[in-house]
């Protein structure tokens, strides 16, 4: 069994028109055992910048401390928040410095540019980055989410139906995937009405 | 007299969008561009993102203090002018052999600098407007950066005359430089033949 699924996720990010959004399932398992129901995926790096970690919870968490601090010294040298480009390329070089024993995490980064325009990017464990326009998933059962994903998905999507598309297709997949479920948890950033954040009850089994 | 003019070289590239010239010891200039040449690219290796002027003039500000601190070294003989242009806009940057550097309109380095920047004050006008810019520098002397409103072509001219107050002898684009970047962030060192153009205009 892969060291990948040993907890369980599923992410799901989506652009919509001037705004993006970025989810994951809320459950932390251990193998098949359930520990917790309330374990968010989805970190903030800054008002318009979020990261979805999925893959080993233990190196996510360290992962994400990490990208904190990287950001911290970041803010204090440059005055300034990093472009969410900026950060998927920070992130890609973290990792492949890792590449002969890497962080067994497969991030999602999904934020603002400066200009209000969508940017997502996901890679694996090694920063092979990948950028797209319309969504990207990762997770314990990718599959699913990219087929749901690829029927819903629409261009210029306005910040509500963004997330009732990103919310149907992560619970939906979610239901395909014995590791990952218990509830979910949708951000949708919007260039002007700012971070909603929204909490979702499941199949609770 | 003698020396082969076309291999003098003072201005130099350091990224696509900065550009520095040094009055001093040209050996010391030289360790100065390969470390900062090599911070700039490791900048871009890491963020996929061209350095900032400020950062790029931070770092090499810092090397040249720790030589004026570290033992079995001494400073660097150099003062430079940095010009650049980032998402913050046109920037021309000085930095002194001690580390410290500063931000200006229009400035000038080396021989006759004092008459250079009182020249400067008087021609340099601030109608800020269309942020087309001009930062020229230019060889031994002057440097000029703006945000003119009439832009890169205004930049350029004030340069070459703040440094043919100073020269001695003839001005030809043989033996001076000039280097600018303007909002498409390419510095670009000139030509000899398209400064000629530019001083036949100034005459």
């Amino acid at each position: 069994m892969s060291i990948y699924t040993y907890n369980g996720a599923a992410i799901i990010a989506m652009a919509g028109k001037d705004c993006v959004a970025i989810g994951s399932d809320l459950r932390f398992g251990v193998q098949l055992q359930t520990m917790t129901t309330d374990y968010k995926k989805v970190f903030q790096i800054h008002d318009r910048l979020f990261v979805g970690l999925g893959g080993l919870a233990t190196d996510a968490q360290t992962l994400f401390e990490r990208l904190v601090f990287r950001h911290n010294m970041y803010k204090l040298r440059e005055e300034r928040d990093m472009k969410a480009s900026t950060f998927g390329n920070l992130l890609s070089s973290m990792l492949y410095e890792k590449r002969f024993g890497p962080y067994f995490a497969s991030p999602v980064v999904a934020g603002l540019e400066p200009d209000g325009k969508p940017f997502l990017c996901g890679m694996d464990s090694i920063g092979a980055l990948e950028t797209a326009a319309d969504f990207i998933v990762t997770g314990t059962n990718s599959e699913s989410l990219f087929g749901m994903c690829e029927s819903m998905w629409r261009p210029d999507l306005e910040a509500d139906e963004l997330f009732e598309t990103l919310a149907q297709c992560l619970l939906s997949g979610i239901d395909r995937d014995a590791l990952a479920g218990w509830g979910a948890v949708v951000y949708v950033i919007d260039k002007n009405k700012g971070v909603i954040a929204r909490t979702l009850k499941g199949r609770m089994d | 007299m003698l020396v082969d003019e076309s291999t003098v070289q003072k201005i130099t590239i350091l990224s696509p969008n900065i550009g520095m010239v040094y009055s001093g010891m040209g050996p010391d200039y030289r360790v100065l561009v390969r470390k900062a040449r090599k911070t700039a690219q490791q900048y871009f290796r890491l963020y996929q993102e061209h350095i900032p002027v400020a950062q790029l003039v931070r770092e090499v500000a810092a090397v040249m203090q720790e030589f004026t601190q570290s033992g079995g070294v001494r400073p660097f003989g150099v003062s430079l002018l940095l010009a650049g242009f980032d998402d913050n806009g046109p920037q021309l940057y000085q930095i002194d052999p001690s580390g410290s550097y500063f931000a200006w309109k229009a400035s000038a380095i080396g021989k006759n600098m004092n008459n250079a920047k009182t020249f400067l004050e008087k021609r340099y006008s601030d109608e800020v407007g269309l942020g087309g810019l001009g930062g020229s520098i230019v060889v031994e002397a002057a440097g000029c950066g703006g945000g003119s409103s009439v832009g890169i072509e205004d930049a350029i001219h004030t340069a070459l005359l703040t440094l043919k107050e100073g020269f001695e002898g003839q001005v030809s684009g043989n033996n001076i430089e000039v280097g600018i970047i303007g909002p498409d962030r390419k510095f670009k060192v000139l030509s000899a033949a398209e400064v000629q153009d530019y001083l036949q205009e100034v005459e």
